[in-house]
């Protein structure tokens, strides 16, 4: 994962097993500090389905890409497509993955987690976008 | 839609929990988006039984989804709601997952 902040001490690698072991044992997470203000659990999870959504957003636009460009080159629109995809899945890890991280440092009253990933998504994104322009323009004026 | 509990609940003065009963509408919808572009995908290959067992498959993936939704959305329609929990987040994220697996495994 492209988040940072790690707990001290350990190695990354044990640190994301530690993270998945959470992922399907609720009484671990439960066992870690107190109970936050409910509504700070509310946020963390409407943040989790935002990102979740933009998941799906990029899901269903890999699934646009291969449906509506039928005339594009063949190798071009299947590694759009599969980028997209293969975005939307990452993004889908991430997001729970940064939802218990931040879920556990509410409950430990830590700092909330810091992470690289909106930027290198944003930044991702925006290089996409650009291509799009280059070749779209390309197409009109050939 | 459930309403506000009772007179007697304490005021919230931000909402939260209609705000995330609507966040879980709102992304169930755009499952259901995605799950639409996942079946006509599948019945681009016509609708002999692969195409139509495909469909049926993403079909499963939006119906779990929504299960997980509607569960949370009662479960927040309490006044103190429990946190959510690993699993539904994990089944939820899950769904998406499914999706953009059967998305390329489909892509031609």
């Amino acid at each position: 994962m492209i988040d940072t902040d790690r707990t001290p001490g350990r190695g990354r690698l044990a640190s994301v097993v530690a993270d998945v072991r959470l992922w399907f044992a609720p009484e671990r997470l439960r066992a870690e500090g107190e109970t936050p203000d409910y509504r700070f659990s509310l946020a963390n999870e409407r943040t989790f389905l935002a990102w979740l959504r933009t998941s799906m957003a990029l899901v269903g636009g890999g699934f646009a890409i291969d449906q509506f460009l039928p005339d594009t080159d063949r190798t071009l629109r299947l590694a759009a497509a599969l980028t997209l995809l293969a975005g939307g899945a990452v993004c889908a890890i991430r997001a729970l993955n940064h939802w218990i991280r931040c879920e556990r440092a509410m409950r430990r009253g830590e700092d909330l987690p810091a992470s690289r990933f909106p930027v290198v998504l944003g930044l991702a994104v925006g290089v996409i976008a650009l291509v799009m322009v280059a070749l779209v323009a390309v197409r009109w004026g050939g | 839609m459930p309403g506000p509990s009772s007179p007697a609940a304490p005021r919230d003065p931000g909402l939260q929990p209609e705000r995330t009963r609507l966040a879980w509408r709102r992304t169930t919808l755009a499952c259901a988006v995605a799950t639409s572009l996942a079946a006509r995908q599948a019945l681009r290959a016509g609708t002999g039984p692969v195409p139509l067992l495909c469909v049926a498959l993403a079909a499963l993936a939006w119906l779990c989804f929504l299960g997980v939704a509607a569960r949370r959305i009662r479960a927040v329609s309490v006044p103190r709601p429990p946190a959510l929990s690993p699993r539904a987040a994990a089944a939820a994220a899950g769904c998406t997952l499914a999706l953009a697996a059967f998305g390329a495994a489909l892509t031609r």
